[in-house]
């Protein structure tokens, strides 16, 4: 007889693939080591992933709680499998390699937690850890992340918007921009300790939109993912979700929050003036100085050959943003 | 040098030199083999073709650094046998550096041949690591023994293009990384070592 549940989940594949079984995939990797760049230095090449001899994964894992909000029901697009999503991370903070936030990141402690929003507002709050999830009504959003070096994924996050949360502080007429800011602890985040381990970058990494582009109903905090709460690879307890823009623009662990009057500096930015600009919007007309921005590689299921390349779209798909920059030069303002 | 040079020339038995070539062999041919098996099963985490990208790139510069010591320490530790491997170790860093040509062209830009030109044009940093290619197959087509004795001592002046090779794959490794230096660079810098060890052969182009 066969059961079928109204609310289900949809298992993918990945959910179906039992823990035991990847575990035991990913202790052969890192068995056999990385020839490439094991070999002469332990690197954290662009991907070095199953080259860990030393350490192992399995001791302390961060744990995630599960969520209550509102589904999203209507989106069909593939979606990127949870166990991805979530080790093949950006973090520059616990390491430059994808591989190195998953395991670097999970002593993290976001308990407690301080989320402070200032500046040209009239009634300034700060959000503790529990505030962050109770304080606005969870949705999930299916968005796709476009990062700047050609790849995507599309990744059900769960939070809500920036514009709840900006009018409850009530920015001031004065207010043009919002800047972000991320946990600056070089205690707990090895980058911020170490140039060699954080790729050079001066740290706290700081982000920020312009009000419009903040206020704009797709913007949104996010504090979950796949259901459960954020795990710290991905930007614990609390990260922005720019959908249009590329991924660097989505800063993670958010400390801070100021509404101010100038152009906020942005941290890749200041690090590359003339490869990323303050806007970053996705834009497959502006290539990167270094490479093309025509197409992306979507990350899903599947080994090599089953590989996605896709046309990348103005605006990542999302062209209800266009009207914000009517009449600007977006080749100028990348 | 960081050990003593020994007063006895090394020789190892034959049976031992043997396995040691066999190693050579073996071990870039089916560590490759492996990798790419696990791309396909999905196993090497998120990006699969960054992942062989990386791999065979990295792998091809370690091969080219390690058969450009081998001169050197087969001189060092009077160990002539060594000699024999440099032939294999440089063939293989070269048909790594074509295995990441070939990931880059199938996986990465999914056989779009304009787009191939028009990077290898247009991007710096992939026009040195092309020449870098160049070169190695170059190299790699008058390995052939008939081919080497017939070019005499021209043989060795082309030869010497491998230290180019060196130099254009580590700018090729600093230019394309988004931020940091210090991995690249120490490529550079074991290049550097390299070239400043040899200068005097080098010197008679």
């Amino acid at each position: 007889m066969i059961f079928k549940f109204k609310n289900a989940r949809q298992e993918t594949e990945n959910q179906v693939t039992d823990e035991s079984v990847y575990r035991q995939r990913r202790e052969l990797l890192k068995k056999m080591g990385y020839f490439g760049a094991g070999s002469l230095l332990a690197s954290s090449a662009a991907n070095a992933g199953p080259l860990d001899w030393f350490s192992s994964d399995d001791e302390v894992i961060f744990k995630t709680k599960a969520l209550t909000f509102s589904k999203q029901t209507d989106d069909t697009q593939k979606q990127t499998p949870v166990e991805k999503a979530t080790s093949y991370n950006n973090f520059f903070e616990f390491g430059t390699g994808k591989s190195d936030p998953v395991k670097n990141a999970q002593e993290f402690n976001v308990d407690p937690w301080s989320l402070s929003i200032g500046g040209l507002v009239e009634k300034p709050i700060t959000l503790g850890l529990d505030d962050l999830y109770s304080s606005f009504e969870l949705e999930e959003r299916i968005y796709r992340l476009r990062c700047v070096e050609a790849w995507s994924m599309v990744i059900p996050w769960i939070g809500f918007s920036l514009a709840s949360l900006l009018k409850k502080v009530q920015p001031l007429s004065s207010a043009k921009y919002v800047a972000f800011e991320t946990l600056y602890d070089p205690k707990q985040m090895p980058g911020q300790r170490n140039r060699f381990v954080g790729g050079g970058v001066d740290y706290p990494y700081v982000e920020g939109l312009r009000i419009d582009e903040a206020m704009h109903k797709l913007t949104m905090l996010s504090v979950g993912m796949y259901g459960n709460t954020l795990p710290p690879q991905n930007g614990a307890p609390v990260r922005l979700v720019v959908p249009w823009k590329y991924g660097f623009k989505s800063i993670k662990s958010i400390v801070k929050i100021t509404l101010t009057d100038k152009m906020p500096p942005t941290t890749w930015n200041i690090l590359a003036p003339n490869e990323y600009g303050f806007y970053a919007n996705v834009n497959p007309a502006v290539d990167h100085p270094r490479w093309s921005q025509a197409r992306e590689r979507r990350i899903t299921t599947g080994g090599l050959l089953a590989q996605n390349r896709i046309d990348t779209l103005p605006f990542n798909g999302y062209d209800d943003v266009a009207r914000l920059y009517k009449g600007m030069n977006l080749k100028k303002f990348y | 040098m960081l050990l003593m040079s020994p007063r006895k020339p090394i020789r190892v038995p034959r049976y031992l030199f043997i396995a040691c070539h066999l190693a050579v062999h073996l071990a870039p041919t089916i560590w490759l083999s492996v990798i790419f098996y696990l791309g396909l099963q999905d196993e090497l985490g998120g990006d699969p073709v960054q992942y062989l990208l990386d791999f065979t790139g990295i792998g091809a510069l370690n091969l080219l650094v390690a058969s450009l010591s081998v001169s050197l320490l087969a001189q060092h530790f009077k160990f002539a046998q060594l000699m024999k491997l440099r032939r294999p170790i440089g063939l293989y860093s070269a048909f790594y550096a074509f295995a990441h040509f070939t990931v880059y062209i199938a996986f990465e830009l999914q056989f779009e041949f304009n787009m191939l030109v028009s990077e290898i044009i247009k991007r710096p940093y992939i026009t040195i690591g092309f020449v870098a290619l160049l070169i190695l197959g170059l190299l790699s087509i008058t390995s052939l023994s008939w081919i080497k004795k017939s070019m005499g001592r021209k043989w060795f002046s082309l030869h010497k293009l491998s230290y180019l090779a060196v130099l254009l794959a580590g700018f090729h490794y600093l230019w394309l990384i988004k931020s940091g230096w210090y991995e690249p660079v120490i490529y550079l810098v074991i290049a550097g070592i390299l070239l400043f060890m040899k200068r005097e052969k080098l010197r008679k182009l």
